[in-house]
């Protein structure tokens, strides 16, 4: 099976943090990891080739230190890397990104499942995914917390919902995007990382994956931020003093209103 | 795609009729008519090699693609709302975003248009009108009964491009994410994801989308503008519900399609509920959560009964989750669900910013922590330095009694 995994190097969330004198985001010394999400689909593309055999491509469209990203999925399994990186990309928003990949996984052609995190940690959108799927115009399926059969041309799934889940059969190629629950992603073996460091990855620019240029980069993009401001910071409010009766008494006048009406 | 965004064409007065390009067409896409070459667009992969060997000139390919991506935005006007129905029900997000399309169509001078789609739906429709909406475009059909992506994907594709609105909001739910994402690449359209605030600028008569990025840590304002329909998906809670009022009444626009816009590569066998609680988290007014302070899945009891008296949801930390005590669907924070209810609960949640992340929109917080330097406190509305053992069961009693339960 020819499983391609998507993966995208964000800032690590967790660490951003805001300059208060200027309110801006402070990026030095943020350091880059692969989008949280991902590496549950790069741990699932290791799965179902330990299952089915075949092989994993990773993928991620960025500058060109996400090769950092891309040998850290080597570590953990995948086989293939692939980076596509051109100054022509810059400004993508997903419509954008999305027909990129598209047109790198066009190029890559022999594939039978294509595997992304549900979102991306910085933007949050959750639409590249879905966006690849429509640009190669083949079937989705969005959240899956578990694959429960998977063999050629053929898959069924369990797509988290907000009520519980659903199951759905599929014929391959597919796009699915996963959640957490899908699985715990293992470490990098002491092996993958001679391999990782070893390995070959592969550079695409734009004219590599034959892209229109009308469709990438700002051009290709239909949106545009037009203001960024940083909400102002919630402050901490109200420590609620005395014994638990007091305590209690005191919250729940407070939070009478809120709860009742 | 891309095939659209150039155009073949050849010149009559310059083609000879040498037949050259005839024979150097690798698709067969090339014909002579009356002497001169006309190609058969159906087969034409617009490779050029015609435009190459052509002695005269006489076949160019011209990049339309601006007049292909910029539709004459004039053409499109109107608000839409997608209606998102779940077992026959139109949920509460629908009637937000009604909320919010009536105020957008107001400042815009069009109409506030709601898209249904599902099965037996006919009676409901009024209720929309009451809602706000002065068009209910319906298609009603035991195919639709289900969200699935394929077939409610090609029914608004279809519906967009006949009618052509100049705003489509939809929720962000799973649902909506699913769907809005393949329709703004089908019919190439600008989307912007979990919105949180919306506005008009009426000179320029661009939609305005706020949304959070970095987890919260940024605000972005985004516009589309140069294609039609600018589509944003919203977060659930965070615009006011339409007041119905059932006096008003609007249009119904019925439609069916073939079976073919119906039909699905994916198929639906089962759908699986498994929310132990009443409330989902992503609907819940009130979120009672607790994380690892707990210090095990029995003291969850306490939380559920806190959020039972409240009538609200069960939430968790990562850690409360990773340690098995519960699912993780109720998960709050980065990699679990984000959240602004009227009322977040935290107790013996220290606060990661991982979890901050989830919840720290909500409208008031309550945490209750034995660590007066929690990062919890930091974001709170209000907070108690104390025993969660002894608080959250006091708490219970005391809301039990104002609430008369």
């Amino acid at each position: 099976m020819n499983i391609i995994v998507c993966i995208k190097q964000v800032p690590n969330t967790t660490q951003v943090r805001i300059n208060p004198e200027t309110n801006t985001l402070i990026r030095e010394g943020v350091e880059s990891v692969i989008n949280p999400f991902d590496t549950y689909a790069i741990e699932e593309g290791v799965r179902i080739k330990d299952k089915t055999g075949g092989k994993v491509t990773v993928v991620t469209m960025g500058p060109p230190q996400a090769e950092d990203a891309l040998r850290e999925a080597i570590s953990l399994g995948c086989d293939e890397a692939i980076l596509v990186s051109d100054r022509k990309f810059a400004g993508s928003d997903t419509w954008a990104t999305s027909y990129t990949l598209s047109q790198t996984i066009r190029k890559i052609k022999d594939y039978d499942i294509i595997i992304c995190g549900k979102q991306a940690s910085d933007g949050d959108t959750a639409q590249v995914g879905p966006g690849i799927s429509a640009h190669l115009d083949i079937p989705q399926v969005t959240y899956v917390r578990k694959i429960e059969e998977i063999s050629a041309g053929h898959a069924k799934v369990e797509r988290l919902t907000e009520e519980g889940y659903e199951i759905i059969e599929s014929k391959l190629p597919l796009v699915i995007t996963v959640v957490k629950e899908i699985n715990e992603p293992r470490m990098p073996s002491l092996k993958g990382k001679m391999r990782a460091k070893n390995a070959q990855v592969l550079k695409w620019n734009a004219d590599d994956i034959e892209c229109n240029v009308n469709d990438i980069g700002l051009n290709g993009s239909p949106t545009r931020v037009i203001k960024i401001f940083t909400p102002p910071p919630r402050k901490g409010g109200e420590i609620l003093k005395g014994d638990t009766h007091e305590v209690v008494a005191k919250a729940a006048d407070l939070l009478k209103n809120v709860i009742i009406g | 795609m891309s095939k659209n965004k150039e155009r073949i064409q050849v010149s009559k007065e310059k083609c000879v009729g040498c037949r050259l390009c005839v024979t150097v067409c690798p698709f067969s896409a090339i014909a002579m008519k009356e002497k001169k070459a006309v190609i058969d667009l159906e087969k034409c992969n617009l490779c050029g090699a015609c435009k190459e060997i052509c002695k005269f000139k006489a076949i160019d390919i011209v990049d339309i693609s601006s007049q292909v991506r910029f539709v004459d935005i004039n053409e499109y006007k109107d608000v839409w709302v997608f209606c998102e129905q779940k077992k026959g029900v139109i949920q509460s997000i629908a009637h937000e975003l009604l909320g919010e399309g009536r105020k957008l169509a107001d400042k815009l001078g069009v109409k506030l248009c709601a898209v249904l789609l599902g099965e037996g739906f006919q009676p409901k429709v009024k209720d929309l009108y009451a809602r706000g909406a002065d068009i209910v475009y319906l298609v009603d059909d035991p195919k639709l009964k289900h969200y699935q992506d394929d077939p409610y994907t090609n029914v608004i594709v279809k519906l967009i491009h006949e009618y052509k609105p100049e705003i489509f909001l939809c929720g962000a739910s799973v649902i909506g994410r699913s769907l809005v994402s393949r329709i703004a690449v089908k019919i190439n359209a600008g989307l912007t994801a979990d919105c949180t605030g919306l506005d008009i600028d009426t000179e320029k008569r661009l939609l305005l989308q706020t949304r959070p990025a970095f987890g919260g840590n940024i605000m972005a304002t985004i516009i589309s503008p140069n294609h039609r329909p600018q589509m944003s998906t919203v977060r659930h809670k965070v615009m006011k519900e339409a007041v119905p009022n059932s006096s008003r009444a609007g249009k119904l626009i019925l439609k069916t399609y073939d079976d073919t816009v119906y039909s699905s590569r994916t198929k639906l066998l089962d759908v699986v509920e498994e929310i132990e609680e009443t409330v989902n988290l992503s609907e819940a007014d009130i979120i009672v959560s607790g994380g690892r302070g707990l210090g095990g899945p029995e003291y969850f009891d306490m939380i559920r009964e806190l959020a039972k008296v409240l009538n609200g949801a069960v939430g968790s930390s990562r850690a409360a989750v990773d340690a098995g005590w519960i699912p993780y669907s109720h998960q709050v924070g980065q990699t679990g669900k984000t959240v602004c209810p009227k009322l977040y609960i935290a107790c013996g949640i220290s606060g990661q910013i991982q979890h901050l992340i989830g919840m720290q929109s909500s409208k008031t917080i309550l945490a209750i922590n034995k660590d007066p330097d929690a990062p919890i406190f930091k974001v709170a509305t209000y907070g108690i330095v104390g025993d969660i053992f002894e608080i959250v069961p006091a708490l219970t009693k005391r809301f039990r009694e104002i609430l008369k339960k």
